[in-house]
């Protein structure tokens, strides 16, 4: 049985290898001339400004969380409706229970006013 | 695949009611006014009072749910009727304290509810996965609840303590189940058994990733019921949490704890049980010696009954030692069950008296704080002296009989020196417990406790289980034994 594994052995040595060459050349190579300008962290091409750690508004995690929560559900709804017919009324209600939870969770954010951004 | 049928759904019906209660819940809570979020609560115990009744209702039933994914049976329903009347105490407790410590939110009571439903979802699983579900199901509530006085450090750092050493914990017991997935090919329970007979019947054997797989479930478990040496977390937390949360979770959540540890040892584990032996007396022996030796030091009450409840863990753990043996096994796992329920009983007594007396901004939780409390509230301290007479297995007290049940199946299991370990440290414990009822007794001081009817009332109804019960044992022990016989 543990010879099956061996492709994925093999996968791993000949990935190493190759990412191990492509950095290793690089280094050996390539010219070392450090300035102020390269050793900045890299922002789209702007200049940096601030600290790494800003305080951010807790809201953004709000939303965060909450686009999990509907993410996970088209995760789920995907699947079931490519095998749809295969489970049909059975896998149409235990769906209508799933969304159902779902739809409390969205209903209590919205009435806490998660929804909001004043 | 096979349809759920109607059966499927009764298996698990206290369950399914209480979740479904805690989602309506949720909702409800929105309509009402932030100034009167008792009725939350009442809703809350509601909702656990029907399921309790619905449980109730299944004694003496037997079945299989979900392809086997879940069962109903005396053990269960036995630990479920523990849980619920946990989620009581746990509701009762916090009722007035939350509005006291003005953290009063409607979300405290409905993750109250689905951590009970975990936990009640661990008492009936029937497979790993389930495990592993419900168990997430009733900590992440749990980790929630720790850190409920958002506005308070403390309580930030247990919740962020908890999350963090109980999602490793969690992993350890994923990573357990992929091991013995991998050695059996099954995460039933049940099925984790025959392929194990199967592999030693055939000689080929399961080999080391079985048990490997065994060892890390059993260090996962041992960071949720807090048995040495995976206890680290578990001061911090209890002392940081809102007194009536770390009430809930060192009540109910050891007890789904011990519950999943239990089911899954002696259904899937029982060849293991030459090389767990020792494990699991080396855990009980440690866990009780560390957590007793260090609760001496400790100054502050909820330190103190963390260390108490870590010590705890280790006479539990006694049960399971002989887990294997299928002479005294029942009777073992019967005292273990016995001992769960005086120490809920015990525990939720204790820490009912901690939150009568516990003042704003964390006064009045030095036990030194609590001298003098007899003088003028003498029902109050009447009812610690009996909690603390409880902990250390004294006479009339339930404590004292279940450390009697546990001690016994000890010896009868042939382990007479894990039970010499556990009377030396009963001895040793009684040093601290005293010193409470000491303090309360024999010392001058002001403390004046809060007078709340449900508090009051979850005291007294623990004080009165804890002697009551302690004169009529063979009954509640008949009770428990009939739910673990199969």
């Amino acid at each position: 049985m543990l010879l099956e594994y061996i492709a994925i052995a093999v996968m791993i040595a000949v990935a190493t290898l190759i990412a191990g060459i492509a950095i290793g050349l690089g280094e050996l190579f390539g010219p070392k001339k450090a300035s102020a300008a390269k050793s900045m962290p890299y922002e789209s091409g702007m200049n940096p400004y601030g600290e790494g750690t800003r305080r951010m508004p807790v809201r953004f995690y709000l939303i965060a969380v909450l686009f999990i929560l509907f993410d996970i559900e088209v995760v789920f709804l995907l699947p079931w409706a490519i095998t749809f017919r295969k489970l049909g009324l059975f896998g149409l209600i235990e769906m209508a229970i799933f969304i159902v939870i779902l739809l409390i969770g969205y209903v209590y954010a919205w009435g806490k006013g998660a929804l909001e951004w004043e | 695949m096979t349809q759920p049928t109607i059966n499927d759904f009764h298996t698990i019906l206290p369950m399914i009611v209480l979740s479904v209660w805690a989602c309506l819940l949720l909702l409800v809570d929105l309509f009402i006014p932030k100034d009167r979020k008792g009725i939350t609560a009442l809703l809350a115990a509601l909702g656990l009072i029907l399921s309790l009744g619905f449980n109730l209702t299944r004694i003496g039933m037997e079945s299989v749910g979900f392809s086997g994914m879940v069962v109903l049976d005396g053990f269960a329903t036995f630990a479920n009727v523990l849980l619920l009347l946990s989620g009581l105490f746990g509701v009762a407790l916090a009722y007035g304290y939350v509005r006291r410590m003005g953290i009063e939110r409607g979300e405290y009571y409905t993750l109250l509810l689905f951590s009970v439903c975990g936990m009640m979802l661990m008492a009936q699983a029937a497979d790993l996965i389930i495990v592993f579900l419900a168990l997430e199901l009733l900590s992440i509530p749990l980790y929630v609840l720790a850190a409920f006085a958002r506005g308070d450090m403390q309580s930030q750092e247990a919740g962020v303590k908890y999350f963090l050493l109980g999602a490793f914990a969690t992993g350890f017991v994923v990573y357990g189940t992929a091991l013995v997935f991998g050695a059996t090919g099954t995460t039933s329970l049940g099925g984790i058994f025959a392929a194990a007979s199967a592999g030693a019947s055939t000689g080929s054997g399961n080999g080391l990733m079985f048990t490997i797989g065994a060892a890390l479930i059993l260090v996962g478990f041992g960071f949720k019921v807090a048995a040495v040496p995976f206890h680290m977390w578990t001061p911090d937390v209890y002392q940081g949490a809102p007194s009536a949360a770390t009430a809930f979770m060192s009540s109910g959540a050891k007890v789904a704890g011990f519950v999943a540890l239990l089911r899954v040892f002696s259904t899937s584990f029982p060849a293991l049980a030459s090389d767990m032996n020792g494990i699991l007396w080396t855990l009980s022996a440690l866990t009780m010696i560390v957590g007793n030796l260090i609760a001496i030091a400790q100054t502050n009450i909820k330190r103190m009954l963390a260390y108490s409840s870590i010590a705890h863990a280790g006479y539990i753990l006694m049960a399971f030692v002989s887990y294997g043996n299928p002479q005294v096994a029942s009777v073992s796992i019967a005292s273990g069950m016995f001992y769960l329920m005086a120490y809920t009983l015990t525990n939720f007594g204790a820490w009912s008296v901690v939150v009568a007396l516990e003042k704003a901004e964390g006064k009045g939780l030095e036990i030194a704080d609590y001298a003098g409390v007899a003088r003028k509230h003498p029902a109050l301290a009447a009812a610690m002296a009996v909690f603390m007479l409880s902990f250390i297995g004294f006479p009339p007290t339930l404590g004292m009989v279940g450390k009697f049940y546990l001690f016994r199946a000890a010896i009868a299991g042939g382990y007479t020196g894990l039970a010499l370990i556990g009377v030396l440290t009963s001895l040793v414990s009684a040093y601290y417990y005293l010193r409470v009822v000491v303090n309360m007794y024999m010392r001058e001081g002001e403390l004046v406790p809060e007078r709340e009817p449900w508090l009051g009332f979850a005291t007294a109804l623990t004080a009165a289980a804890t002697v009551a019960l302690s004169l009529v044992p063979q009954w509640v022990f008949l009770l428990a034994s009939t739910a673990v016989m199969k």
